[in-house]
């Protein structure tokens, strides 16, 4: 099990200036504003469930871009038909990260149907060209390394403790702030 | 007109990034999508990640365009109202409107509420005839790069064939 925003931290330290970031709705956007905040992170502020499509959209327009999607199980299990859409659609530049804590943390720890599934082996079925399931902070920061130049689309599911985060801010950037900084971070030639 | 014809609409005003579900009211259209060269079509599994993918064009200065029944729009209300009109990201829906007459039961009371859910939402949207779809289209376009919000076209069966 990985401390959440530890994992956010870890992923994050694998990201490139130039790589997109699309966070889902509650505490993972919020962990990942606190700890990593960045022009190319798109923070969805609501919408749950929707960060992997957006994100999809994103890897199909920006072929050159690498782009991150960090979601938890719930936001996942929400939009589930997306992850064979991704599979199918096969965006070699995308890198999908489930924080999976088998709860609805940021809405107070309600248990998540996910502690009896495993989403990666959805993953796996919906035809990502890498699909693994990681438990240990090492795991991670070796699978963030072995698969930097591996063609997506990769999924990487994330064990996660089950801890209530006191003190993270609220994003303050507004709607429109996130929206025109990442456009303009996306847009720049770097 | 032809689904082709209509496909050349939307691509003269620089819409080719588009994504749905299918719907009979335009039966052509999404094979057309697939097999045209310029349209990048995703064939999207529900209405709300039609919408999501689609979004995506905004930030490369571009439309997306969903296309879509109106049976759907009850999936896309939480993306329009807490994503699209939050952030101000536009996107063309096209909607397909079942139920607009007589029809199969399950399209009666959404064809009876479809322009309504709209008004609801305070978006702008047409209803084109056969013979203004280019008209009305430019003029739901510019209403939305104004606003900075979607905007839905609302599509009689017959009209794109």
């Amino acid at each position: 099990m990985i401390n959440r925003a530890d994992a956010i931290i870890k992923v994050m330290e694998s990201v490139n200036r130039q790589d997109l970031v699309v966070s889902t709705t509650g505490m993972i956007s919020r962990e990942l504003f606190f700890n990593a905040d960045r022009p190319a992170n798109f923070y969805m502020l609501g919408s749950m469930g929707l960060a992997s499509s957006l994100g999809l959209g994103l890897c199909l327009q920006n072929p050159l871009k690498k782009v991150f999607i960090l979601e938890g199980d719930g936001s996942s299990l929400m939009s589930l038909g997306t992850i064979p859409l991704i599979g199918v659609s096969s965006p070699s530049n995308l890198i999908h990260i489930i924080l999976d804590n088998q709860c609805y943390e940021s809405t107070g720890g309600q248990p998540s149907i996910s502690a009896d599934i495993d989403i990666s082996e959805i993953a796996r079925a919906g035809t990502y060209t890498v699909s693994e399931r990681i438990s240990t902070i090492q795991e991670l920061d070796h699978a963030l390394y072995e698969y930097q130049n591996v063609a997506g689309p990769i999924l990487l599911l994330i064990e996660c403790n089950q801890e209530p985060s006191s003190g993270v801010p609220r994003v303050s950037h507004t709607p429109i702030a996130i929206r025109d900084m990442f456009k303009e971070a996306l847009n720049k030639a770097y | 007109m032809n689904s082709f014809q209509f496909l050349e609409i939307l691509k003269s005003r620089r819409i080719t990034f588009c994504s749905g579900v299918p719907d009979s009211t335009f039966t052509n259209i999404f094979q057309d999508m697939l097999d045209d060269p310029d349209i990048n079509y995703v064939s999207a599994v529900r209405e709300d990640v039609a919408l999501g993918i689609v979004s995506a064009a905004y930030f490369n200065n571009e439309i997306g365009a969903v296309i879509m029944q109106n049976s759907g729009i009850g999936n896309i209300v939480n993306p329009l109202t807490s994503f699209n009109l939050m952030y101000k990201i536009p996107a063309l829906i096209i909607v397909g409107w079942r139920g607009y007459s007589d029809d199969a039961p399950e399209h009666e009371i959404m064809g009876k509420k479809t322009p309504e859910f709209f008004d609801l939402l305070d978006m702008p949207y047409r209803i084109p005839d056969k013979d203004n779809l280019s008209g009305a289209l430019d003029e739901l376009l510019a209403q939305m790069e104004i606003e900075s919000i979607p905007g839905a076209l609302i599509m009689r069966g017959g009209i794109v064939q």
